[in-house]
């Protein structure tokens, strides 16, 4: 039955083709602007202008907030995918309801909201002003802000992966006398890796390319609350387009970086799946 | 893989230990100043911090950083009532600064405590047309033509939008001999030819100048003379409408704030450095109107002559033009649903 193929065959090919031009469109064509706009008065201003003072602050300051965001989120995701998959609890689709909160809530509003209760007009501002804590307007409200935003990634990357497993490997090692912790590390860790490492390199390029958010809890001072989706802005705002590039560049190859480990990692995984499949 | 995850442990070690480096360094010979201030000013406050970092250094020996934060004036004061540590404030309008001093954070009366205001430099509103003017724009009474589309930010949230409405207004109610009505009827039409409103004036310049929409942007004539010299005198013109509005943004040292950081003696200094030939001398290279009759004369060639009034003399001041103009349900939220 030759005829029905060919027909199949073309449109195989007009998909492929279809979505490999979407891709070239909107992956491709805007990441090279990016770099030739970056790179257009010279490789010497381009690194004068990732040099700055600023945008050097910038680089730090997300990196800082990126990587405690990606711990705290790294924690609380194993907990409660832990707590979901391994426990059967009151309210517990509540708590899976909860979980994609953030991904509902639009990232101003939940930065308006740590404004709402931290500000010096919120409900704990008073408090916090007698105490002289700062948490809006400095890094601490900047972290809330990610780590709110970037909730869900580390979870919902574990549930599925822990619910396929199953309990019974932890139920052997305890009924073998381990205890709680030396499960956890022994056990559901490994198991859990690749899925883990997913879930955290996602969180992570979410956390450093946050806007939203954290420009309503940033306060905008230069050279301290800015990070860099947040100096780009203010870059291009001042007519220093190449600046403005240039930063983006930075935060590009860090998510080119960030794309990299995550192939890496499926790839991994995949093959781990396999050999697992082989050995039953 | 244990040495994969060992990598991102140490990689965000590395991060954090950076990361919480150049924040040590307040000695007794160093102080901070946070200048919180609105759009347009970027250009002219690094000029002038630079210059007044130096003249203190040579006055007092102390060595003083300004931090910037720059956005929509009404934005900024929002964040400075909501707790942003700001020692003084460089807004584009005195209702912004009014609003902080009712949250008790400012004197109430701190207009008085400087001179001409508490605005140091002046502006005006003018119109910035493409090169040769092509659909012939002159005055204000050319805007309101059917076809012709006008870039001005959105009152609500922008304070140079606000000095845009209200110069339309008052050139309508001085034409029209102070019928409020007519004047209502000018503004409703010229708002029928906005397409867009953006959240701030640096947002409607970029608007206008980079992705080319509309035939005339009303700006800050500061803000337009910057485009003219960023973009080339090849690109765009300014027009000098027969009367327009001073634009007077205001400073003001925020009481609380120094209080607390011991900074009052600089954050003063700094904000009298404004009215200093010094200062004004740089308000005017970055097109801001200086006060200083002195300054103004040398560079009058960079500022037309053109006939101003005050807001205080046709609306009697911000306050009152607020509430009728642009609070909620005021008649700007009216002239522009009805559209």
């Amino acid at each position: 039955m030759p005829k029905p193929v060919q027909p199949a065959a073309l449109v195989r090919f007009l998909l492929i083709f279809a979505a490999l031009i979407f891709l070239f469109l909107f992956l491709i064509v805007p990441l090279f602007a990016v770099f030739s706009e970056a790179l257009k008065k010279g490789i010497l201003v381009y690194i004068e202008s990732v040099e700055d003072a600023d945008a050097l602050s910038a680089i730090r300051l997300t990196l800082l907030v990126a990587a405690i965001s990606v711990s705290l989120n790294t924690i609380f995701g194993i907990a409660t995918a832990w707590a979901i998959t391994k426990f059967e609890f009151r309210g517990k689709n509540l708590l899976i309801t909860l979980i994609d909160l953030p991904f509902a809530v639009s990232p101003v509003i939940s930065g308006l909201i740590f404004v709402l209760l931290f500000g010096a007009q919120g409900i704990l501002g008073p408090w916090l002003e007698a105490h002289d804590i700062k948490i809006i307007f400095a890094v601490p409200g900047m972290v809330l802000a990610t780590v709110f935003v970037t909730f869900p990634f580390v979870v919902r990357e574990l549930i599925p992966v822990m619910l396929a497993q199953g309990k019974q490997e932890e139920e052997t090692a305890l009924s073998l006398g381990a205890g709680g912790l030396q499960t956890f590390l022994r056990v559901t860790l490994p198991n859990i890796k690749w899925g883990l490492l997913y879930g955290v390199i996602l969180c992570n390029a979410r956390a450093m390319g946050e806007f939203g958010a954290v420009s309503v809890v940033s306060g905008h001072i230069r050279g301290m609350t800015n990070t860099i989706p947040l100096h780009v802005e203010i870059l291009y705002n001042e007519y220093n387009f190449v600046a403005a590039f240039a930063v983006a560049s930075i935060l590009a190859v860090l998510a080119i970086i960030t794309l990299i480990i995550k192939s890496l990692s499926e790839w991994k995984t995949k093959r781990l799946l396999e050999a697992a499949e082989e050995e039953q | 893989m244990k040495r994969l995850l060992m990598l991102l442990v140490s990689l965000s070690l590395v991060a954090g230990i950076s990361g919480c480096g150049p924040s040590s360094g307040s000695g007794k010979n160093e102080v901070e100043l946070l200048n919180v201030s609105y759009d347009p000013t970027r250009e002219f406050y690094q000029d002038f911090n630079r210059q007044f970092a130096a003249y203190w250094k040579k006055k007092t020996g102390e060595t003083v950083t300004i931090k910037q934060s720059h956005g929509g004036s009404g934005q900024q004061s929002r964040s400075v009532q909501d707790g942003l540590d700001a020692d003084v404030v460089t807004l584009a309008l005195s209702y912004d600064i009014d609003a902080i001093a009712k949250k008790g954070l400012i004197s109430q009366d701190w207009q008085k405590r400087l001179p001409e205001n508490s605005s140091p430099y002046t502006s005006a509103i003018v119109f910035l047309v493409r090169k040769g003017n092509p659909k012939g724009i002159k005055d204000w009474d050319d805007l309101v033509k059917p076809g012709i589309s006008v870039i001005t930010p959105n009152p609500k949230t922008s304070g140079g939008a606000r000095w845009n409405y209200l110069a339309a207004w008052g050139y309508a109610l001085k034409k029209n001999k102070g019928d409020q009505a007519k004047a209502r009827d000018f503004v409703t039409r010229l708002y029928r030819n906005v397409p867009v409103l953006d959240s701030g004036a640096r947002g409607a310049t970029t608007t206008f100048v980079e992705r080319g929409i509309g035939d005339v942007l009303l700006a800050w004539e500061n803000e337009a003379l910057l485009s003219q010299k960023e973009f080339g005198k090849d690109k765009f013109e300014i027009v000098y409408p027969s009367q327009s509005i001073l634009a007077e943004p205001p400073v003001a040292v925020v009481d609380k704030v120094v209080d607390r950081h011991g900074t009052r003696k600089v954050a003063q200094a700094y904000l009298d450095y404004l009215y200093s030939d010094e200062g004004q001398e740089i308000a005017a290279k970055h097109f801001y109107r200086p006060r200083s009759p002195k300054v103004a004369a040398k560079y009058a060639s960079q500022f037309p002559k053109i006939d101003l009034f005050t807001i205080d003399e046709v609306f009697g001041g911000w306050e009152k033009a607020q509430k009728t103009h642009f609070a909620d349900g005021g008649i700007f939220d009216q002239i522009y649903q009805k559209k």
